[in-house]
């Protein structure tokens, strides 16, 4: 099986998808000419032609509005944002209108839109282009939240995204972009709303997605090297819809449990997790729902410390061997 | 001089008061108003008032003293007053026996089924008869497979030590009631001695913690039931609360001193049953829902009305000789079963009350008695009293006369079975009564009257919507 990067992942997805529709188009900052401001969409615009792969002005709010109003009438853009931290310049367009119009419309009028980029820290370039926005988004009903961790679930779940007809946000990581993976010469589609248990064990169940899935992985082979402990990775993969029953049924065979994410902690996804699995699997639980944040502050600018704040292998490790008290 | 405080009368049988805590400390100031201490009675905690203005000066009771009447609990003054301090009378309490707090037997600190932890207070009237939970009051445990437990009232005495709780994870719980072990004798290795899983397969291993056989997926917490077999418990004496030694005093001088009779009735509780069911299945929405009791309590009371004589009182007159008191109201009590023993709240005026008013005054009463927050006029002063097992599965019983009642009535459960109509057997649905009567006030015939009374009205029910 071929080796390609999460970045080429996600560039053949979007390849794959401008030739097998017609009406998908490409948008954004430097997405064109310049090949993409972290070159995902490289060789797009020279394979597809500028009608398909648009530069578009420094305007999010401008531009985002353009692609909801080209999706309502049959146009699937996908739209790039640099950084998922300018997401509030279009907050507006995202959250109020391409959020609720298949709702308002009742039923008549689709928003088959997909707005990705990047959405991480531990790139050092501060609190306002570190913006992890994944709660936020999955706050407002009628949206999908997409959150891949490797290439192969990037490729493939992009793919469900732009042929899905409702708004999906898809966010992706700077620092995973590099990530090489296993990803299938022949066509797939990773459906939306599935999570991935990315290692399988007994006692505690570790729930995260993103970049937090490998540093899980690095803490559980630690765990199972230097601690005989047998940890499962789920991988959510996406956000909303949320495969609870994953989570619920790992719970039911370890009966603890970690979640990691790259988010700050206050009403974050793992809040919303930590309710659900209280809730529905209360008397599986051994101990408290253990949970391992980024710390909560702005993004801090001095890499060592950064690289702290959000979660690492050391800090997955810390944090498990607490929920196995 | 200082004015000195004692303790107060707060019912009448109360001898005893148990200082459950200071809510005001020594060099307080202190308000007439003021709320100085809780006091544990016989039944009912309650808080001692302050009539004076000053400083609070001296304590002379500590928490969980036990304390006569009139003796003094503390001073209240101008600071550097002079204190004439009577005679000390505040016993210490038996050891580290605490008033509140404790659950009475071993085995129920599992928490597991929801009831209170504390304990109480005793004394006062009316106890009554065996083991008594009124329909509305379900005794905290037991939900039934596949129901939804509701939420009972886990609310704690006061001053209910915190460390007598066992802290023990979800799952562990779940697992010791599946295998019969019981936590409070399990040592938790999580965090802060939680116990945890680990800890309790480690007790099913050793066998030490073991109270019974294990309930293979038994959803329902162990209940004393599930542990008929039950092995090995730990021998020792535990001090009664107040509530238990009144119970045992007023119960045992009843039996003794009240000559008992008893008669028994068996009815048709299908009307009853349909009745209520289509007033509940149409009333839902009000909020209304009719236990079986509270057609017992209503009949019982409408009952009262028809055959007055079991409405009295045997009492001696000051002369030495007998007397009969006969009550103008019916003022019907219920029993309701508490963690360590139980109370009979008192619906009064029951036999003008409307069978939707007894029934939301039951359910309100109950739950004050759950709690612990009946005041002394919400339990004494009853003239006729019921007491029903119905909800437990026990088709009869009989039960003690709670003085100076001169009757009780023993519900039982509603029963399927065959019984003969017109000359052909088919499926009834039948409840037994049993009434025990002091014959000093009720003679046989008066019972059966009164028996006969209720038989008619509950098998015709609609009477008691009239």
């Amino acid at each position: 099986m071929p080796v390609i990067s999460y970045r080429e992942a996600v560039r053949h997805a979007l390849a794959e998808e401008l030739q097998r529709d017609e009406n998908v188009v490409v948008m954004g900052e430097e997405v064109g000419q310049f090949n993409g401001a972290y070159k995902v969409t490289e060789g797009l615009l020279a394979k597809f032609g500028a009608r398909r792969v648009v530069d578009t002005p420094i305007s999010e709010a401008g531009f985002i509005g353009l692609g909801i109003g080209a999706s309502m009438l049959g146009i699937r853009p996908v739209m790039e944002l640099m950084f998922w931290s300018f997401y509030s310049v279009a907050f507006d367009q995202i959250l109020n209108n391409a959020a609720n119009v298949r709702y308002m419309s009742g039923g008549q009028i689709h928003c088959p839109i997909v707005v990705r980029g990047p959405a991480n820290g531990g790139t050092n370039v501060g609190a306002t282009h570190s913006l992890t926005p994944e709660n936020v988004l999955a706050n407002h009903p009628g949206v999908k939240v997409v959150v891949p961790a490797t290439a192969y679930d990037a490729k493939g779940l992009l793919k469900s995204a732009i042929r899905d007809n409702d708004p999906v946000f898809f966010l992706e990581n700077t620092m995973l972009y590099g990530e090489k993976g296993e990803v299938p010469a022949e066509e797939y589609l990773v459906p939306l709303g599935q999570a991935d248990v990315k290692r399988k064990g007994t006692d505690l169940t570790i729930v995260t997605y993103g970049r937090s899935v490998l540093h899980s992985l690095a803490a559980a082979a630690i765990l199972e090297e230097q601690h005989e402990i047998s940890a499962e990775v789920v991988d959510l993969r996406t956000i909303r819809p949320l495969d609870i029953d994953a989570v619920l049924t790992s719970v039911a065979r370890t009966h603890r449990v970690l979640i990691v994410e790259e988010q700050k902690p206050f009403a974050s996804v793992g809040s919303q997790l930590a309710y659900m699995i209280q809730k529905e699997a209360f008397d599986e639980l051994d101990a408290p729902i253990h949970r391992l944040a980024t710390i909560d502050a702005p993004a801090i600018y001095s890499p060592p410390v950064e690289v702290e704040q959000i979660p690492n292998p050391q800090r997955v490790l810390k944090a498990a061997l607490e929920a196995l008290q | 001089m200082a004015n000195i405080i004692e303790m107060p009368k707060l019912s009448d049988t109360m001898t005893v008061g148990t200082l459950v805590k200071w809510l005001k400390q020594e060099g307080d100031a202190v308000k007439s108003g003021d709320m100085l201490a809780e006091v544990e009675t016989d039944k009912a905690t309650m808080e001692l008032e302050s009539f004076f203005d000053g400083t609070l000066l001296k304590i002379f009771a500590d928490s969980g003293a036990q304390v006569a009447i009139g003796s003094p609990l503390c001073a209240i003054g101008k600071p550097g007053e002079k204190i004439d301090v009577p005679a000390p009378a505040a016993k210490p309490p038996e050891k580290a026996e605490a008033p509140a707090a404790k659950p009475a037997e071993g085995g129920q600190k599992t928490e597991d089924r929801g009831q209170k932890t504390g304990d109480g207070e005793q004394k006062k009237s009316q106890p009554a008869p065996p083991m008594p939970p009124s329909t509305t009051a379900v005794p905290a445990a037991v939900p039934k497979a596949g129901q939804v437990s509701e939420p009972t009232h886990p609310k704690p005495a006061p001053a209910a030590a915190s460390s007598d709780r066992v802290k023990i994870s979800p799952l562990a719980r779940k697992l010791a009631v599946e295998k019969g072990i019981d936590p409070a004798r399990v040592t938790g290795s999580g965090p802060g001695g939680r116990i945890v899983r680990a800890d309790i397969l480690a007790a099913e291993k050793s066998g030490g913690a073991r109270v019974g056989s294990a309930v293979p997926g038994a959803k329902k917490p162990a209940g004393p039931s599930a542990f008929a077999k039950g092995p090995i418990q730990e021998e020792r004496t535990v001090p009664v609360s107040n509530m238990r030694g009144a119970i045992a005093r007023r119960l045992v001088e009843s039996k003794t001193q009240l000559p008992h009779f008893y008669v028994e009735v068996e009815i048709d509780a299908g009307p009853l049953l349909a009745l209520r069911e289509q007033l509940n299945a149409n009333l839902e929405a009000e909020g209304v829902k009719l236990s079986v009791n509270d057609f017992v309590l209503k009949a019982s009371a409408t009952a009262l009305r028809q055959v007055p004589t079991v409405n009295a009182s045997w009492e001696t007159a000051a002369s030495g000789q007998g007397q009969i008191r006969h009550f103008a109201a019916a003022h019907v009590a219920f029993a309701v079963a508490m963690e360590d023993g139980l109370i009979t709240p008192v619906i009064r005026d029951a036999h003008e009350k409307s069978l939707f008013e007894i029934s939301s005054e039951a359910k309100a009463l109950g739950k004050l008695a759950r709690d612990r927050k009946l005041k002394p006029d919400q339990f004494t002063g009853g003239t006729f009293c019921v007491s029903n097992l119905g909800m437990m599965g026990i088709p009869r019983f009989t039960a003690i006369i709670n003085p100076p009642n001169a009757a009780i009535l023993a519900v039982g459960t509603t029963v399927q079975k065959p019984v003969v109509k017109d000359g052909a057997i088919g499926i009834g649905q039948t409840m037994v009564l049993t009434l025990s009567c002091d014959h000093r006030v009720v003679d046989g015939a008066v019972g059966a009257r009164y028996l006969g009374a209720l038989k008619q009205l509950l098998e015709a029910p609609a009477l008691l919507l009239v």
